[in-house]
């Protein structure tokens, strides 16, 4: 029942992509809830008191929050099909582990590139492509960094993909450029459907970005 | 027959309380494990071979496969020894379980180090409330339970050895008041119930040479003023 699946949401989170990643990767029906961040519900205070974040998965009244906690919650209780991790421990450690990963480096930094200027621009573009280029060498030639279907690893980090055309609009990044690998997996994952209704349209996300650069003074 | 010592490899440093709670997990388990203390300034061909991302300790090799991150460690270790479970079976309480775990990580181990290792005033000042703020809500979080993992050590315990006992020796190092037990009474008693465990108890480092280590840090860091 959808009603017993509830997710507390906002439209441009990464975050937020992952669970809807998931979600849709289970077959799982649910009710979305966008929040506004500028006015928090009093249900996500509720629900999520000590952060006061989304994403939020509320399923039959109890709160899980956390992204990466809340998929693979989602993978246990939705085990009898597609799963998203491995079945081998030391697989499931990797990916885990790269999963972290991407949550130290990925989201901080592309946070960093885009709104810092001059050295520290440089150095958060530098470590991004470097992050990126470690990723592809995981990626080696796999279709997906869970082998032949989509796994925790591409979850956790195929939302960076919505950010994408914001991100190399105030480099370059020149991502394609320099991390052909990463773009035709990211592309590979785009097909799915599951991906594709989870992730915002680029071009809104860029809308976006420049709205809020103009805010904070940024050329 | 071949010992299953050469099988497990620990890589640490004593004074860690990372590479801690790893111990505690494989004494929990009853596994024996090949120990290697590591010079962090001149790490082993091993540890940077093993760790080639961080570079840092623990790293946990089981059949000559790595694995770095100490919470990583500890589920994959549950995972691969079934008995003595360390995460709960059922979803939601795993769920809840990693959710305070890395809510130590994120919110209380930097905070704390912060508190007493660093140099301008304004900054240890709002780490301590910060610290204060975590403390509280792993406080409310314990209610009336002998450990977090209920009436038996689990995840979330193992976590918190940061704040058993390390953050006392923060305290001490300092001249800080940040976890006692007139303000964090539940959780004052739960770590002293957790240090005393036998299992706990005999995977901690000796106190004085880890507090030697910290207490000649913190001074060199206040001399530079």
């Amino acid at each position: 029942m959808a009603e017993e699946v509830v997710l507390l949401d906002f439209w441009r989170s990464p975050f937020g992509m992952r669970v809807r990643i998931a979600l849709a990767e289970k077959g799982i029906k649910y009710e979305y809830k966008e929040e506004d961040l500028r006015n928090k519900s009093p249900l996500l205070l509720q629900m999520n008191p000590v952060h006061k974040k989304i994403p939020v998965l509320i399923h039959k009244g109890k709160p899980i929050c956390e992204s990466l906690i809340v998929v693979q919650y989602i993978e246990e209780v939705w085990n009898d099909r597609n799963p998203l991790l491995p079945s081998d421990p030391y697989k499931r450690a990797q990916a885990r582990f790269w999963a972290d990963y991407v949550d130290k480096k990925i989201y901080d930094l592309g946070s960093k590139f885009r709104t810092s200027r001059g050295e520290e621009k440089k150095a958060a573009k530098k470590e991004l492509i470097e992050a990126l280029k470690l990723l592809e060498e995981q990626l080696g030639d796999k279709t997906y960094f869970g082998g032949n279907n989509l796994g925790f690893v591409d979850i956790a980090l195929v939302p960076f993909y919505a950010w994408f055309k914001a991100n190399d609009a105030f480099g370059p990044l020149n991502i394609e450029r320099k991390c052909p690998k990463f773009v035709a997996w990211a592309k590979r994952c785009m097909q799915k459907e599951s991906v594709s209704k989870s992730l915002p349209d680029q071009n809104k996300v860029y809308e976006f970005i420049v709205e809020r650069r103009k805010k904070l003074g940024i050329e | 027959m071949t010992s299953s010592q050469e099988d497990v490899t620990l890589l640490g440093v004593l004074a860690s309380p990372f590479v801690c709670r790893v111990k505690i997990a494989l004494k929990l388990k009853g596994v024996e494990y090949k120990y290697v203390e590591e010079n962090l300034a001149d790490k082993s061909d091993l540890l940077l071979k093993s760790n080639p991302v961080y570079k840092k300790v623990p790293v946990f090799v089981h059949n000559e496969k790595p694995i770095p991150e100490s919470l990583v460690i500890v589920e994959y270790i549950d995972e691969t020894w079934k008995h003595n479970p360390i995460l709960p079976s059922e979803p939601y309480r795993r769920a809840s379980a990693r959710f305070w775990s890395k809510f130590i990580d994120d919110k209380v181990v930097g905070a704390a180090w912060k508190a007493v290792f660093t140099v301008d005033e304004k900054e240890r000042e709002n780490n301590v409330t910060e610290t204060f703020e975590a403390l509280q809500f792993l406080e409310n979080e314990l209610k009336d339970h002998k450990f977090f993992g209920g009436k038996e050590v689990g995840l979330v315990d193992i976590a918190a050895v940061f704040i058993a006992f390390w953050i006392p020796m923060f305290q001490e190092v300092a001249g800080l008041e940040l976890f006692t037990s007139e303000k964090f009474p539940k959780l004052y008693k739960w770590s002293q119930e957790f240090i005393n465990h036998p299992v706990v108890k005999e995977s901690l480092p000796p106190r004085d040479p880890v507090f030697g280590s910290f207490k000649g840090r913190y001074e060199s860091l206040t001399a530079s003023k």
